[in-house]
């Protein structure tokens, strides 16, 4: 149950959007983020909704699974939309009951910022399901290496973040098993109120937390005694390199960016 | 009869999607001593958590006790009451600051009051052969891992289960610790009269120990009968890539060479004698 969790769910396929270089995908999602938030025109949110339309047939995932990684924020979303249309005043009355009103401009505002987030995450999601974890980490420290003169140690960063990917299946692997091993000593995760289901994880999280420690100590002494010296001048297995169709893919989304800003 | 397990088939349903039992049918009675073996990934772990519910088979019916416990979800904590599951690495779920309470979480789900629980964390500390006085306040993470695999074990047995399921129990103890604990499951079986369930790598283990021995394999019962009968099947037990017990190996070895001798010892000082006499009488 709890393995269902994906999280940055990377989908593998063989398509042009998969095999664009890392880094070129995280400048690209950067400069469609930045795009999106100069925009101030539903036109411009349609000719992106088509863009991620084409995006997504390019990249052959599957459209359900583009959608189900909206759920987790639906609620944000809703709130979202919620918070613009009854506290954004402005423009005509369209509904009112004592102290609470809807006005135009809220509506407005209100679709508007929810069209915004949805692309946004849309955007990101986009980049992980057709980037492997690895890649991601390895793009994120290039694009984070100009930073290394302002003390930002990129390398670390990166290997930090392909450790705790690395791990985070089998942490939750570990936290099944302990709750089984609780579980047959008649504990209960699942019945209770909150005070006391918060009370029941205790029995989880501790040795799910001495474990995690103990895996992180053995991890450092693997890799030091494989003369690991932080991650100045190391090389990699795979190169990211780019080709003709990273600057392609440049391009267009150069020209989308420009085009959208005067719709 | 204790547990019944009828056609169960269990799926695992993930990515995967693993068919870790393929319809089982097996029947446990009060008092045996059960030895279940098998290469890893047999389904054996899987199986042995069919018992207590903690998984619910994809078909088929499990009961204990006459009570289906494939069915109902309700009343699991009554069931795992009865049927004890010592985990693979049990020392890795203890939690509490001292041995007393990690020992008391079990009772205390189960509701009983604070003088029974200290009769029982006594009885099964002394049991587990840790001393009652000296331990109880010890945090259990400052204990060696032996120590610590008791605890557990105790934590386990203070739910006074009828029956007690330990999946590989003795991997990673020394010597001395994988004969404490197979003296502790002789004492719980012969003077306690418990059921036991024991899930082992170690032939040698199994053959002293269990009255009944099952060998699986890619999810299935391949074997099924008293050591002597499963270990009479040598070559097949080979091909599934298990062992006999390392004695039983060498009486087999001698018996090819033309040694006139019984093979079906899987004890040291039966089989020397087994081959002296087999020596004098060449
Ligand atoms: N929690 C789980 N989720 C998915 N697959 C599992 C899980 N536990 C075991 N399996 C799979 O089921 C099969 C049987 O595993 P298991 O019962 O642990 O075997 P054994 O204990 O004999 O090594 C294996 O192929 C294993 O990969
Ligand atoms: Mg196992």
């Amino acid at each position: 149950m709890l393995k269902d969790i994906t999280i940055g769910q990377y989908i593998a396929r063989e398509s042009i959007i998969h095999s664009l270089d890392a880094r070129m995908k995280i400048i690209l999602t950067t400069i469609l983020i930045i795009a999106l938030f100069t925009i101030n025109t539903f036109n411009g949110f349609g000719i992106f909704s088509i863009f991620i339309l084409i995006v997504i047939l390019l990249s052959k995932i599957p459209f359900v699974k583009v959608i189900k990684g909206l759920k987790p924020i639906l609620f944000l979303i809703l709130l979202t939309l919620l918070i613009h249309v009854f506290l954004t005043k402005g423009g005509t009355v369209l509904w009112s009951w004592r102290f609470l009103s809807i006005e135009s401009e809220g509506v407005y505002t209100g679709f508007f910022m929810v069209s915004r987030i949805f692309i946004l995450i849309l955007f990101t999601s986009l980049l992980t399901l057709t980037t492997s974890p690895l890649q991601l980490t390895d793009g994120i420290e290039y694009v984070l290496s100009p930073l290394k003169r302002f003390g930002v140690p990129a390398a670390e960063l990166s290997m930090m973040m392909t450790i705790a990917l690395r791990f985070i299946p089998t942490l939750l692997e570990e936290a099944e098993k302990i709750m089984k091993a609780q579980q047959a000593r008649g504990a209960d995760f699942e019945s209770g109120n909150i005070i006391n289901r918060a009370k029941s994880l205790i029995p989880l999280l501790v040795p799910l937390f001495i474990s995690a420690f103990r895996r992180a100590d053995d991890l450092a002494l693997a890799m030091e005694s494989r003369c690991y010296r932080g991650g100045e001048g190391r090389t990699r297995l795979h190169q990211l390199e780019y080709r003709y169709y990273d600057f392609i893919a440049l391009s267009i989304v150069l020209v989308l960016a420009v085009t959208v800003y005067f719709f | 009869m204790l547990i019944e397990v009828d056609n169960v088939t269990h799926i695992y349903n993930d990515e995967n999607n693993v068919t870790a039992l393929k319809d089982i049918n097996l029947d446990i009675d009060k008092g045996e001593f059960i030895g279940i073996v098998g290469h890893t990934g047999s389904g054996k772990s899987t199986l042995v958590q069919l018992f207590n519910g903690l998984i619910i088979p994809s078909s088929g019916t499990v009961k204990v006790n006459s009570k289906n416990i494939s069915s109902e979800k309700r009343n699991l904590k009554e069931t795992r009451r009865h049927v004890g599951l010592v985990f693979q690495y049990p020392e890795h779920q203890l939690f509490e600051e001292s041995v007393y309470k990690d020992i008391a979480f079990g009772p205390k789900n189960l509701g009983l009051d604070e003088a029974e629980i200290e009769n029982r964390v006594k009885e099964v500390m002394e049991l587990v052969g840790l001393g009652y006085s000296e331990f109880k306040d010890r945090s259990p993470f400052n204990l060696s891992g032996g120590q610590q695999r008791r605890v557990a074990i105790a934590g386990v047995l203070a739910l006074k289960p009828e029956v007690l399921v330990l999946d590989e129990p003795s991997a990673g103890l020394d010597p001395q610790g994988r004969k404490r604990l197979a003296d502790l499951l002789k004492y719980l079986y012969e003077k306690l009269d418990m059921t036991i369930i024991l899930i082992s790598h170690r032939m040698e283990e199994i053959a002293e120990l269990a009255s009944r021995v099952i060998v699986m394999h890619q999810g299935k019962i391949v074997l099924d009968g008293s050591p002597k009968e499963v270990f009479a099947n040598e070559k097949k037990l080979h091909k599934l890539a298990l062992d006999l017990p390392q004695i039983t190996e060498i009486l087999h070895r001698l018996k090819e060479k033309g040694l006139n001798l019984e093979t079906e010892i899987f004890s040291i000082s039966k089989a020397s004698d087994e081959i002296i006499k087999a020596l004098r009488s060449h």
